[in-house]
């Protein structure tokens, strides 16, 4: 079938087979890589996107349901050549080890801070709960979201 | 022209250097082994066997390869040369032949035009299997069948041990191993499988180059060792297999062996058409080996004042199928069962065993970790028998340079034991919070489980240590190779290229601040990682890659820029840097036979502070303190990242993670029921670096990655033995043994 959806605020249309994600559209079909494929069942967050603003997982959304939609991932973030401040933060201050977490998490980020964008300790902790990261223990992305916020 | 380029402002040795890969990274831009696309890619998928352990009677690929989109169906008789392969021992087949002896195990593969239309596929190859008794108890292993004919391990200058399934038999005897103490303490110990549950799942993409070779592009831990495996399994010539690292989403030990390197070149070969393969989360946790489980008996004799007299132990590990790197995993649990103290006495036996459980192999901590958990429980049980302050009992007993260790290998160069010690028990511990307080800070958390009645506080300790490079004998040289010119600015350019693995460590920043530091210029570029153009770094692996790395880089740099300034013309030149020559142990009685079986010495400490409900069996761990070892920091930002991230995956295996299994099929194979510490789990870690130069080391930088994972297992059931008053005596620790049930 043929869906037609906004991404990162241009329109996009693509053939998709009725089983497929929208992470599997936007990272095979539509040349965004970015969200990434860590569990494919909505544990890790490493695939976060917003979908008409909510915090997704996009393995756990149908291409076929983004049709008509709007989409917005980490490549998306940047605009007009500059980083997103959580991006510049989490490159800063060292939230980025493998790297395969930190689209979701940066996603997550942005959009906690959009919600509150002054965090206590606890609410950071809260809202990236679902956002698995294996090599930085956490530690650093704490300090970049604070950065985020802060700046 | 300038030859020392302009004044160098940022990025030397011992600075804080943003990643080379961060802007890439937070962007998205990165390319992971996962990402990679090209023009008439087929998908690769792998049909496992849902068995532990079965004969192979037939396999029908008929109906699969009839099916739409589907290119190739291929089994054993399509591999071109050899059948097995192997990181130490070629006892794993490529495709399983006649016999499958784990859970998910690779049987045949296939490549369709869809993923989907590969999976469908995949479940129509018909595989008649007649099931067999699997062997899944590590104490009665030696006494069941053989699951392999004939030993892979003999030969290798083991010790002689001629029971079914012995992998490997080590013996170190050291000093009289039947001296006495005045007191004496024992303890039997067992770990659980852990899982490296790196984030990027095994991928890759393979490209046919149109001459019968290949190129293989894939998130591995050794490049080198990689194409080693592949090319005589695809019956080509090494040159003809081209193996280049893409993007490694984690690896902590799970990237050694290989994966989809050889089934991705084999359906690429055979389609003519490039194959991209990437496991799903359930396909990766039987698509790497784990950390090995283990059952640790250990005495510790002491006299009343509190010295070690002697310590004795077994040691069993559960190898699961096949060899992986076991062997050398059986022998550091022994060389670091005692820990890191004056032992003047051991005997230790250690011996990993063949199953029809999942393979295990290389995990960040390498043998260390069973060993400190074991050793460290016996310190504390020690010290509460001696009424010894366990940290004053650690500190008596701590091992330093000049001391000879259960190996005979006496320590000539930097291990600050006392010192770890002494600033991980001065760090800070906070306050306890009162109660009422926000469910998010009590044991069980947002669940709102407890109010806090019967929450108990208690702070707990460890030490550990374990060695860096590789050992016994093996020489893991790592390559560099430099390209020197002027530049357009009519500066001084350089370009280096070392098949290091970036796995997330940070060994790109390493290299990029040791040329830049060598050669006083910031116009220095990597090369892409690849067997092509360089021999082998080695492995990023044994905490080696920063000292390695460093020296190959360093040698290389220094060379070239000799050369370009004795020419004034462009330099390309290559160089391998050595370590320090080790010796294998004497099989009989495990004693080194020349000056060193290991090359260095890292070690670590940690204080813990946790809460127990111990009406609930609920935990959090409050705050940890770590002292680590580290020579130099090369750069800092970095080795806190490896101090933090290494506390987090020993924390998992002490609170939660552990693949479980029934009769050898694993039956948590999804982050859903296997779980990692989440930002919930991970309490604060205050982190001291400990700068005691290691003289061999180039700058004297040592390696940080594993210190943290081996003593925060140790470090965290400490503290909740104490918070508890419970024994705890398995990882991980489950809410029943918390609450005594």
């Amino acid at each position: 079938m043929r869906i037609g959806l906004t991404v990162n605020g241009e329109r996009k249309e693509t053939e998709v087979w009725e089983g497929e994600s929208l992470l599997f559209a936007l990272r095979e079909r539509l040349g965004l890589p970015g969200s990434k494929n860590a569990c494919e069942q909505g544990e890790c967050g490493s695939c976060s996107v917003l979908l008409d603003g909510t915090l997704v997982c996009a393995c756990l959304v149908l291409a076929a349901q983004a049709d008509g939609h709007e989409v917005v991932t980490v490549e998306g973030l940047a605009q007009d050549g500059q980083l997103h401040p959580v991006q510049e933060a989490f490159a800063e201050t060292g939230a980025v080890q493998c790297g395969f977490c930190t689209p979701g998490l940066i996603v997550a980020t942005a959009d906690l801070l959009e919600r509150n964008p002054a965090p206590n300790d606890d609410e950071i902790r809260e809202a990236l709960s679902g956002n698995l990261c294996r090599c930085t223990g956490y530690a650093k992305i704490f300090d970049a979201v604070r950065l985020a916020a802060e700046r | 022209m300038s030859t020392t380029a302009r004044k160098l402002e940022l990025g030397r040795v011992g600075e804080v250097v943003k990643r080379a890969d961060a802007i890439p990274k937070v962007t998205g831009k990165f390319a992971y082994s996962s990402d990679l696309i090209a023009a008439g890619m087929l998908w690769g998928h792998t049909v496992r066997s849902p068995h532990a352990h079965a004969r192979i009677v037939e396999i029908d690929i008929s109906e699969a390869l009839a099916m739409a989109g589907v290119h190739a169906v291929l089994t054993h008789a399509d591999v071109p040369g050899a059948k097995t392969y192997g990181l130490e021992f070629a006892d794993q087949p490529v495709l399983a032949i006649d016999r499958v002896r784990y859970f998910g195990e690779p049987v045949a593969l296939v490549a369709a035009e869809h993923p989907e239309q590969a999976r469908r596929a995949a479940e129509r190859v018909r595989v008649e299997y007649e099931p067999l008794e699997p062997v899944v108890d590590m104490e009665r292993a030696t006494e069941q069948p053989p699951i392999h004919d004939g030993n892979p391990t003999a030969g290798h200058g083991f010790r002689d041990d001629s029971r079914p399934n012995v992998l490997r038999t080590m013996v170190i005897r050291h000093g009289d191993p039947d001296a006495a103490g005045e007191v004496s303490v024992e303890g039997v110990y067992e770990v659980g499988i852990q899982d490296q549950a790196f984030l990027g799942p095994e991928s890759g993409l393979a490209v046919p180059d149109g001459e019968g070779g290949v190129d293989v592009y894939v998130a591995t831990q050794w490049l080198h060792v990689d194409r080693d495996q592949v090319a005589p399994c695809l019956g080509l010539e090494k040159e003809q297999v081209r193996i280049h690292l893409a993007g490694v989403g984690g690896a902590f030990g799970g990237r050694e062996d290989l994966s989809m390197q050889i089934h991705g070149a084999l359906l690429a070969l055979h389609t003519e058409r490039p194959v991209k393969i990437v496991y799903t989360r359930e396909e990766s946790f039987v698509g790497h080996v784990h950390r090995h489980p283990a059952k640790i008996w250990m005495e510790h004799r002491a006299n009343r004042d509190g010295r070690l007299v002697n310590v004795r132990a077994k040691i069993l590990l559960d190898g699961g199928a096949y060899a992986s790197s076991s062997a050398a995993v059986c022998s550091n649990a022994a060389a670091f069962a005692c820990g890191p103290y004056k032992v003047a006495n051991a005997l230790i036996e250690s011996t990993c065993v063949y199953s029809n459980n999942p393979p295990c192999g290389a995990m960040r901590g390498f043998g260390a970790v069973q060993g400190c958990f074991a050793h460290e429980a016996q310190m504390d049980n020690l010290a509460a028998a001696l009424e010894i302050d366990p940290v004053e009992l650690r500190l008596l007993n701590a091992l330093e340079p000049g001391d000879t260790l259960p190996t005979g290998q006496r320590v000539t160069g930097s291990l600050p034991v006392a010192e770890v010690i002494r600033r991980a028990a001065a760090l800070p511990v906070p306050e306890a919070e009162e109660l009422p307080r926000d469910p998010i800070r009590l044991p069980g958390g947002a669940g709102n489980t407890t109010r806090g009645k019967g929450v108990q506080r208690g702070a707990g300790f460890a030490v550990g240590f374990k060695n860096i490079c590789y050992s016994e004998g093996f020489d893991d040289a790592c390559s560099a190779r430099v390209h020197l010119w002027v530049g357009a600015d009519e500066q001084l350019a350089a370009e280096v290229h070392c098949a290091v693995a970036e796995v997330g460590q940070g060994v790109t920043n390493v290299i990029l601040q040791v040329a830049r530091t060598e050669l006083e210029t910031e116009n220095v570029v990597l090369a892409a990682g690849s067997t092509d153009g360089v021999d082998s770094a080695g492995s990023a692996s044994a905490s080696r890659l920063t000292w390695m790395a460093a020296g190959a880089v360093r040698l290389a740099c220094q060379e070239a820029l000799e050369e370009f300034r004795a020419t004034g013309g462009e330099v390309d030149l290559e160089r391998t840097y050595h370590h320090s020559r080790t010796f294998p142990l004497d099989p009989e009685n495990g004693q080194v036979t020349g000056d060193r079986v290991h090359v260095a010495y890292i070690c670590a400490a940690m204080r813990v502070v946790a809460e127990v409900d111990v009406d609930l069996g609920l935990s959090r761990v409050v705050w940890i303190g770590a002292a680590q070892d580290i020579g130099k920091a090369i750069n800092p930002q970095a080795v806190y990242g490896q101090i933090e991230g290494g506390t987090a995956q020993g924390l998992g295996l002490a609170l939660m993670e552990e693949i479980q299994t029934r009769d050898g099929l694993i039956t948590n194979a999804s982050f859903t029921d296997y779980l990692i510490p989440t930002t919930l789990d991970m309490p604060p870690v205050d982190a001291e670096l400990i700068e005691d130069p290691e003289p061999d080391a180039p700058y004297g930088a040592k390696g940080v990655g594993e210190p943290p994972t081996v003593v925060s297992t140790a470090a965290v059931v400490s503290a909740l033995r104490a918070a508890s008053g419970r024994e705890l005596s398995r990882v991980p620790v489950r809410p029943d043994d918390l609450a005594g049930l």
